[in-house]
């Protein structure tokens, strides 16, 4: 203990000082004494990354032959897409019985909710594919769900299967770890432009990609289960004499099967997010129809569009999350096969019902253009309305001229002025304070790095974004989150605020924020702040609520004040909580700040997004890599204090 | 004893570490538990020694992290042991293959857990028919025979039930039924009734007791409860670090304790209710008048003790004189406490 705190000061010493460093140069830029050299990195001394990746991926693409392999692969996938396509919207190919009747999935899906859920839930499924029907978004809505049932049972069994094998291997698990953390911070525009040259342009490419973007979580939800099965249950089965596989298919996995189904959620929601921004590179459906609407500033229509990706991305949650919940029932001997499955006949029934019943009755097959609800031309016009109301329009104004002249821009000029050399002593002491010296070691490679890429001025904007819309959600989130915790009723509630809005794909966060600022900087830092406010609101109530009841008692009964409680009881425990809540705000705005770019930004998203066009892989990866690099700085440094600190106070 | 053991193991050494073969190979015999784990490994079993004869219940005895469970997980070889041999009806089993292993296990061994280990994605009858569906047995005989366990233990009426909708003291009657389902030669009990409230508990012991006289096992019992194991036992063994330090009929642990660590651990035992009459019996003198019965503990005779004016009480077994108790040795036991 005492070599450990010996050790913190000459670490915070050593940050210090580095800090101090760090000062210097700044200072020494500001009077014109810093060489050049130091201030930026010179252009010649910026290796081509781009053009070694290039050529790496070559090698791989045309001399290994791994395009053929994924051409081949092309055709498979294909023939599956295009079968739900055919089965869900209706496009002409093999098996030809599509389109399934929008009522008669309606029915089957509110079954399923109601087996799940009970009424709620059956209002909810069927709710959300009738409202969808009816503002005459059924085929767009269908081209996402097609293309769903093909990238989730596939990264469902792509990430079980790593799932198991990193479980069973030691060293397949150790050469895991590392790439799932790179994976899960690359941007997803870095997952897009290889999907399109490998995959081909459209739904494959776009299939892939969200695939391969839904795998990690799988794979670390199943390994996590597996080590989690209680080892009287690992005996009792051996001491049954189960062989190898009878342990794995009748004790680990139905053991493990919450936390698979926790995975297969997490599947379904990362899914749909990422299918939605699949967009980009040309898939058809919501997210492409979304892209159009914004596009062209008809807001209207993108609102309704937004509302019904919300709430397919509530239905899939709410249901994936009642069937993680579901357990089995047990029914009394001699109950009939039609009461068993009384579920599974019910849906039958309302299917087929409904199926016949849409060839005599044509509007519970489609509804028409003309037969739609859709109220996308009034909804602009309110819209507008709303926006033109002085009040309203004072505020943006204020906001926009105020805050974006005076305060963004003053902090990203700031940002941008710092030496590179000062820019990454900073980081390095942060990250020596905070984290430690091995997150030192990694923060000053990773963002030298950066600077060697090439791209420093982009990425400092970038950092720009992601820092002063996480500070911002900060002082909105963290106060929101401490008043919700006081009372249970307003913890519930604000949790599952937060639970639902955790699931809407990010898309949907920038609607509110071009409806209210336009295409803005502020309109940038507000779609990331509100995506960034809600895990720190989560965290902060969950870490508040988790402070052990006791220890308020003693805190009580040795006169401590409401604040005084707070400031030296509650906040203290839940800190390492609230910090794994502003670690994941960081990682959602470097996420969302890519997706931004829609917006029109001048950092590595807009670079990112403009290389979608064209096959420029190289320039892709390194960018990707810009980012995942200062991220992953953040997340070891942020997540290494939150262990140490909950070591320290017990809480583990 | 003159029956062939069904299990015993000779000098079996059960090491955690790093690299435990080599340390062990290396390892001064004088070496101590702590000077053991002053070089980082555990002796989760130190040099046992060690029998266990068809149809008696040997309950192993200790505390916590004394070794108890480790022992019995290298008997069904959950663990494989570091040194020494253990032979299960006279096979090592440390040297079979994962084949015949499973093979032993599906034939011959039942284990019921503390926390009872059950699958709870199955319900009361498949759990119990686990162990037969392992071993391929055709599912109408497995489920006929699933029902008939699920009877013995007396619970008709819930197999349909999952485990959570069960008691604790219901759920561990599913694990013991599960253990008994092969028909096992060799029935290991791994503080089975530990996690129960004390009222089940004694509950469940008359059960194991009613469910020992009709099927008459080979039972390793692990508990930590003293009451317990003299409850049940044939012979006791008493853990401590590993090793046994002593392993022997109850009454003759209570009369004689081979260590310090056996004496304080039944200082406050009431011996009178362990120690019986045919312990104290001695060839030497047989004494006259009507024998006693030698089955009868102390504490079930002291009523006819007091009144009874003999020097030397004749005690008989099986229809015959063994031999004489002295009175004063008897009250002296019964009045110690």
């Amino acid at each position: 203990m005492i070599k450990k705190l010996s050790n913190l000061t000459i670490d915070g010493r050593a940050a210090a000082g580095i800090a101090f460093g760090a000062l210097m140069l700044s200072v020494l830029h500001a009077t014109d004494n810093l060489p050049a050299g130091l201030v930026r990195l010179d252009e010649s001394l910026v290796p081509p990354f781009a053009l070694w990746l290039d050529a790496a991926f070559n090698y791989i693409k045309d001399d290994l032959g791994l395009l053929v392999l994924t051409r081949t692969l092309t055709g498979g996938l294909e023939a599956l897409l295009d079968a739900s396509a055919n089965i869900f919207y209706g496009k002409r190919r093999w098996p030809n019985i599509g389109p399934i009747p929008w009522a008669a999935l309606a029915g089957v899906m509110a079954v399923i909710g109601y087996y799940l859920g009970g009424w709620r839930l059956a209002v909810l499924a069927g709710g959300t594919f009738v409202w969808t029907a009816l503002v005459g978004q059924w085929k767009i809505a269908m081209q996402t769900v097609s293309v769903l049932t093909v990238a989730v049972p596939l990264a469902f069994i792509i990430g079980i299967s790593l799932g198991i094998w990193a479980w069973k291997s030691k060293r397949v698990d150790t050469a895991l770890r590392p790439i799932l953390s790179v994976l899960q911070t690359l941007p997803f525009f870095t997952y897009l432009l290889p999907a399109v040259i490998f995959f081909k342009v459209g739904p494959t490419a776009g299939a892939v990609a969200t695939t391969i973007y839904a795998i990690p979580p799988m794979i670390l939800m199943t390994t996590l289960g597996l080590k989690k099965v209680p080892p009287e249950i690992v005996e009792a089965g051996k001491m049954s004499g189960c062989t190898r596989w009878q342990m794995l298919r009748h004790v680990f996995i139905p053991a493990a099967r919450t936390e698979i189904l926790v995975g297969v959620n997490q599947v379904i929601m990362l899914c749909l997010a990422m299918v939605v921004l699949t967009a980009f590179i040309g898939m058809p459906g919501l997210g492409a129809k979304l892209l159009a609407m914004m596009g062209s500033f008809k807001l209207g229509r993108s609102l309704e569009i937004g509302i019904t990706i919300v709430l397919v991305a509530v239905t899939l949650d709410r249901l994936s999350k009642a069937w993680v919940i579901k357990q089995p029932e047990h029914f009394e001997r001699g109950t009939s096969w039609f009461k068993r499955h009384q579920t599974f006949c019910m849906a039958v029934v309302v299917f087929v019902g409904l199926s016949i019943a849409a060839q005599f009755i044509e509007i519970l097959a489609e509804i028409g253009r003309k037969q739609n609800f859709s109220q996308g031309k009034l909804l602009d016009t309110n819209i507008k309305a709303f926006l033109d109301i002085q009040i309203v329009k004072d505020v943006t104004f204020f906001l926009r001229a105020f805050f974006n002249v005076k305060v963004l821009i003053p902090f990203r000029d700031f940002l941008l002025f710092i030496p590179t050399s000062a820019f990454i002593l900073f980081v390095v002491a942060f990250a020596l304070s905070i984290g430690g010296r091995r997150q030192a070691v990694y923060a000053a490679v990773f963002f030298s790095l950066v600077a060697l890429s090439g791209w420093w001025d982009r990425s400092v904007i970038t950092l720009y974004s992601v820092l002063a819309a996480v500070f911002i959600a900060s002082i909105l989130g963290v106060p929101l989150g401490i008043f919700a915790a006081g009372s249970e009723k307003w913890s519930r509630r604000v949790l599952l605020g937060c639970d639902t809005a955790q699931t809407f794909p990010s898309f949907v966060y920038l609607i509110p924020a071009i409806m209210l600022f336009g295409i803005t900087d502020i309109a940038v830092i507000f779609s990331i702040l509100i995506f960034a406010m809600v895990p720190l609101t989560r965290y902060t109530i969950e870490g508040l609520r988790a402070v052990p009841p006791e220890l308020i008692e003693a805190a009580d009964m040795s006169g401590a004040g409401r604040l005084q409680k707070l400031r030296n009881v509650r906040l203290p425990l839940a800190m390492p909580t609230m910090a794994i809540g502003f670690n994941q705000a960081i990682m959602f705005a470097f996420f969302m700040v890519i997706i931004a770019a829609f917006i029109g930004t001048q950092d590595l998203g807009q670079e990112l997004q403009r290389t979608l066009a064209g096959t420029d892989l190289g320039k892709n990866f390194v960018l990707g890599f810009c980012v995942a690099l200062m991220a992953l700085t953040f997340d070891m440094t942020l997540l290494s204090w939150a262990r140490a600190k909950k070591k320290v106070l017990g809480l583990d | 004893m003159t029956k062939i053991p069904v299990i015993s193991c000779k000098n079996v050494w059960k090491i955690f570490g790093p690299n435990p073969e080599k340390y062990l190979a290396g390892m001064p015999a004088t070496h101590s538990y702590d000077d053991i784990r002053s070089d980082g490994y555990i002796a989760g079993v130190k040099d046992v020694t060690l029998d266990v004869v068809p149809g008696e219940i040997l309950v192993i005895m200790g505390l916590s992290g004394s070794g108890k469970s480790t022992l019995v997980r290298c008997f069904s070889r959950l663990h494989t042991i570091t040194s020494g041999v253990i032979e299960i009806e006279g096979q090592d089993i440390t040297r079979l293959a994962e084949k015949d292993l499973i093979a032993l296990r599906r034939e011959k061994m039942g284990m019921v857990f503390q926390s009872f280990g059950l699958l709870p994605h199955r319900t009361v009858l498949e759990n119990v028919a686990f162990p037969l569906e392992m071993r391929g047995q055709d599912k109408h005989e497995r489920i006929e025979r699933a029902m008939e366990v699920v009877k013995l233990v007396g619970l008709e009426g819930r197999e349909d039930y999952f485990p959570r909708e069960l008691s604790g003291g219901q759920q561990q009657r599913v694990g013991i039924a599960r253990s008994l389902a092969i028909e096992p030669d060799i029935w290991f009990l791994d503080e089975p009734f530990s996690a129960l409230d004390p009222l089940i508990r004694r509950e469940m012991q008359d059960e194991f007791l009613r469910l020992q006289e009709i099927l008459g096992k080979t039972i390793v019992f692990i508990t930590h409860d003293f009451d317990e194991a003299i409850r049940l036992a044939d012979r006791i063994a008493i853990m401590k670090d590993g090793a046994v330090e002593q392993c022997d009929a109850p009454d003759r642990i209570v009369l004689n304790p081979a260590t310090d660590y056996v004496r304080k651990f039944t200082e406050d035992i009431d011996k009178a209710r362990v120690v019986k009459a045919a312990a104290l019996a001695r060839k030497t003198a047989t004494g006259s008048g009507t024998p006693v019965d030698g089955k009868q503990t102390l504490r079930a005779l002291a009523p006819a003790l007091v009144r009874d004016t003999r020097d030397i009480i004749p005690v008989q077994a099986k229809g015959k004189v063994i031999g004489g108790m002295k009175r004063t040795d008897a009250l002296e036991i019964l009045l110690s406490n």
